[in-house]
């Protein structure tokens, strides 16, 4: 029935060495309605959903589950219980097949255990199909997008007919078009009666889609209001306990010398004809669908991939294409987007996460000087409000949203030339994410230049001196001053669809 | 936001030293000449040979890969520093082992490193081939130090102020080994590659050169500890270093160093070794046959990676 309680949370508490994640926090899924999780980086939201799904067993509280008490120990028996958690870092296996990974731990047998492709495939294939998905069961999953990495773990939902599903932050690497298709899935599941949890930090998206807003903060259960009744103003208050003044706040305008030229850039397959500068102070935004190329340049500029063709100038200079030491030397430094694969190694603490592209700055003969580490640690950890219970935890140990922040730290502890952000803000809480664009306009007004790779069209807008447009490899729009509008980005980017593809109607005709 | 240490927590991060000390009392108890000064210094020389090639291997492990080629690269290199010996001094035998030492970590690491061959087959291959080079090089035979009055037989058989040569070359290595490992630039590179070398990449870590690096340090490990078995056994024949290459991972698999990269420590590794010296000495004090060794050294191996891995998943389930 609509309405009705699915699953409740009781006074649940949870705690890591060091850390109070979660202090008796009671929370309820109701069927239909899609109930906003909400909290500042390291909250504890995460954490309770990973309870929910089998995945850490509370310290103390208890959980309900149509009616009765549940102890759920593994994630397949929240599974089997209808309870789904689509993960913040996507945990799907990349060397299986999409089908594989839908059924992971069921799949289908003939018998004695061998399985059974074809059953398993066209199952997969219907739920595919019911979503409306442009991949076939059988690709491996490692060579998905991001984007449909998740339609695969929806699918999972949608084949064990979950009651309850949790998206973590799912929309923190979708863009626009992404997102609308993940929205409109959702009031599908809401038509069906589904259960669902949303954790997001973007409040737009929380007033679009979602019923009941739960805020935490620190762990501790800040309450649940109607979102009817919720105002940013509000949420706000609730999640770090004051208003926020303002979100963007732009550097001056007069810009120092160029700092990087790029002349026809290409990389077969990924990119042609990349040409544009930066000039020092100047915050250059790349906008663009997921898919057209911006990380790629940015990861080719940066040296850790090899462009056919192109000329690259430094500080009015021609220099040949780096590697990523002799760019990290110039001061050309790339903080990459997938946090996970490319910005940290997880399995090592936070000061030696920051420091790892400047061991030659922090050591001497050779050595590494720990205290000087441990400065620049605690130093970055205060200005980025980093939650982290020392120097050395683990960075794999820590919320989402604070390893992004020891993403970015690695890279601004090193006074660079030019910066390279890629999606630098995702995953970051309202708080935080202000303090990060004013981190970036204060570093433009000290000559930094910066190159703001994202997805988030208000970041952008709100951040960049000069918007740069990007398509299917190639850019196709500049923008400055009152053009650099919403409408003026949309048209843009869809623009160069249409002529490509009309170019390639005639090439045909 | 404090929480409490409990027994668990105790046990999980001091286990390896609690198996190590509850190691020693049961075969103290078991076996009465176990104790001995004589017994335990022998254990130890045995203990030395094993730790030093662990040494070297563990910058290998930690960086994500393997090396398999050390019992071979230990059998070839004691043949050679013994004929070598014979036949330019002890000078020149000691120079020229450390150079092929070094050759063979360059040959597994150019392989692995920069010809991206998975560590695996190609340190199998060269276990193989050396296994080849070492019939070719001596003929199958046995091969003895021809003047055991030279300075050579220092290494395996000398002692300062009673402690034996070996092992104070195993403390001395382990302990520059430890300091590069965990105080160095070098270290810290080796530590990011195995834990992540996309993102060492992404910092700017030459990650094939590191790796290649770690190879090096695993052949000229493998070099010294064939000084000291050639000056220890005053001969080398082309069976003496079969099996190292197991037992090496064994001693640093029970130390807790993680086969997968970026997690572990020299100390460890000499802790996991000298728990399998003993316990090997145990058994054979006890009156076991020497095979059953074989079958206790896995199990025990078996077993510590199974309790890592219940304590992983408890981690996340408790
Ligand atoms: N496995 C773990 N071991 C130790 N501490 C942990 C572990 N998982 C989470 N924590 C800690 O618990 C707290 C809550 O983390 P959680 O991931 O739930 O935050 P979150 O609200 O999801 O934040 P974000 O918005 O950044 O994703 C953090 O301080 C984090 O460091
Ligand atoms: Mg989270």
């Amino acid at each position: 029935m609509a309405g009705e309680t699915i699953l409740s949370i009781e006074g649940v508490s949870k705690n890591f060495p060091g850390v109070r994640a979660l202090k008796d926090v009671s929370f309820d899924v109701r069927a239909g309605e899609v109930h906003a999780l909400m909290g500042e980086n390291g909250a504890g939201k995460s954490t309770l959903m990973k309870v929910l799904a089998g995945l850490y067993r509370p310290d103390g509280g208890r959980i309900m589950h149509k009616g009765e008490e549940v102890d759920i120990r593994t994630p397949l028996e929240a599974r089997d219980r209808g309870i789904l958690l689509i993960h913040q870092e996507l945990s799907l296996s990349p060397e299986l097949s999409v089908a594989e990974n839908i059924f992971l731990g069921s799949w289908p047998t003939k018998g004695l255990g061998i399985l059974n492709k074809r059953k398993l495939n066209s199952d997969a294939g219907r739920v595919l199909d019911a979503l409306g998905c442009d991949f076939r069961p059988t690709t491996r999953v490692g060579t998905l997008s991001i984007a449909r990495k998740q339609m695969v773990e929806i699918a999972r939902a949608q084949a064990f007919n979950a009651s309850v599903v949790i998206f973590d932050e799912p929309t923190a690497s979708l863009t626009d078009t992404e997102k609308e298709k993940l929205f409109s899935i959702i009031a599908d599941l809401k038509a069906r009666n589904v259960g669902i949890v949303y954790i997001s930090h973007k409040m737009n998206e929380i007033f679009e889609i979602t019923d009941r807003v739960t805020v935490l903060r620190d762990g501790v259960l800040q309450g649940t209001v109607n979102t009817a009744d919720a105002t940013v103003e509000t949420l706000t208050r609730m999640m770090i306990g004051r208003a926020l003044d303002s979100f963007f706040t732009r550097a001056r305008s007069n810009f120092g010398a160029e700092v990087l030229r790029v002349e026809g850039m290409a990389k077969k397959g990924l990119f042609e004809n990349i040409s544009f500068s930066v000039r020092e102070g100047e915050v250059l935004g790349l906008y663009g669908l997921i898919g057209a190329g911006r990380s790629e340049v940015a990861e080719t500029l940066f040296g850790v991939r090899r462009a056919d063709a192109g000329r690259l100038f430094w500080k009015g200079g021609e220099i040949p294409f780096p590697t990523p030491r002799q760019a990290i030397d110039l001061g050309l430094c790339l903080a990459p987007e997938s946090r996970k694969e490319q910005g940290l190694v997880i399995g090592m603490g936070g000061r030696e996460n920051i420091t790892l592209p400047h061991l030659g700055l922090f050591s001497r003969l050779g050595i590494m000087n720990r205290e000087r580490e441990t400065q620049v640690f605690t130093r970055y950890r205060e200005t980025l409000e980093i939650k982290t219970t020392g120097p050395s935890q683990r960075v794999g140990n820590l919320s989402g949203g604070n390893q992004q922040k020891f993403v970015l730290a690695k890279w601004l502890c090193n006074k660079p030339r030019l910066l390279i952000l890629d999606e630098p803000t995702r995953g970051i809480d309202v708080g935080s994410k202000s303090v990060i664009h004013a981190l970036i306009a204060k570093l433009a007004e000290e000559g930094l230049a910066v190159i703001v790779i994202s997805s988030e069209m208000p970041e952008v807008l709100g951040v960049s001196h000069r918007i740069l447009t990007m398509s299917e490899g190639a850019f196709n729009g500049e923008f400055t001053g009152e053009a650099m509008t919403e409408e003026n980005l949309i048209d843009a980017v869809s623009r160069h669809r249409e002529s490509s593809s009309s170019r390639r109607a005639r090439t045909a005709a | 936001m404090i929480a409490t240490l409990t027994t668990g927590d105790f046990i999980r991060r001091n286990g390896l030293i609690i198996a190590f000390a509850a190691i020693l009392a049961i075969v103290a108890l078991s076996a009465p000449t176990f104790l001995t000064v004589g017994n335990l210094l022998g254990v130890l020389r045995q203990i030395a040979i094993v730790g030093t090639i662990a040494v070297g291997v563990t910058f290998v492990v930690i960086s994500g890969r393997l090396d398999l080629s050390v019992g071979s690269g230990l059998t070839f290199l004691s043949v050679l520093v013994v004929s070598q010996h014979n036949q330019i001094g002890p000078a020149g035998a000691l120079a020229v082992t450390l150079c092929c030492g070094l050759l063979i970590g360059a040959c597994n690491g150019f392989l692995v490193a920069y010809l991206r061959f998975d560590s695996l087959i190609a340190t199998l291959a060269m276990l193989s081939l050396l296994q080849g080079v070492t019939i070719w090089y001596s003929g199958g035979a046995n091969v003895n130090v021809a003047d055991s009055t030279t300075w050579f037989s220092f290494f395996g058989r000398g002692s300062v102020l009673g402690i034996p040569a070996p092992v104070l070359l195993l403390v001395l290595g382990a302990a520059v080994a430890g300091f590069v490992l965990m105080r160095t630039r070098f270290g810290r590179a080796v530590f990011a590659v195995g834990g992540n070398e996309t993102a060492s990449i992404f910092s700017g870590i030459a990650a094939p050169r590191i790796v290649f690096a770690t190879y090096l340090i695993s052949g000229l490990a493998t070099a010294c500890a064939a000084i000291i078995m050639g000056s220890r056994v005053m001969g080398a024949q082309s069976t003496i270093g079969q099996g190292y290459e197991l037992t090496v991972l064994a001693g640093i698999i029970l130390g807790g160093t993680s086969l997968l990269g970026g997690y572990g420590s020299i100390w460890r590794t000499i802790v996991g070794v000298a728990m399998l010296g003993f316990i090997e000495n145990g058994l054979i004090l006890m009156g076991f046959p020497y095979y059953v060794q074989w079958l206790v050294t896995w199990a025990i191996v078996i077993m510590a990676v199974w309790i890592d891995l219940a304590a992983k998943r408890g981690r996340l389930l408790a």
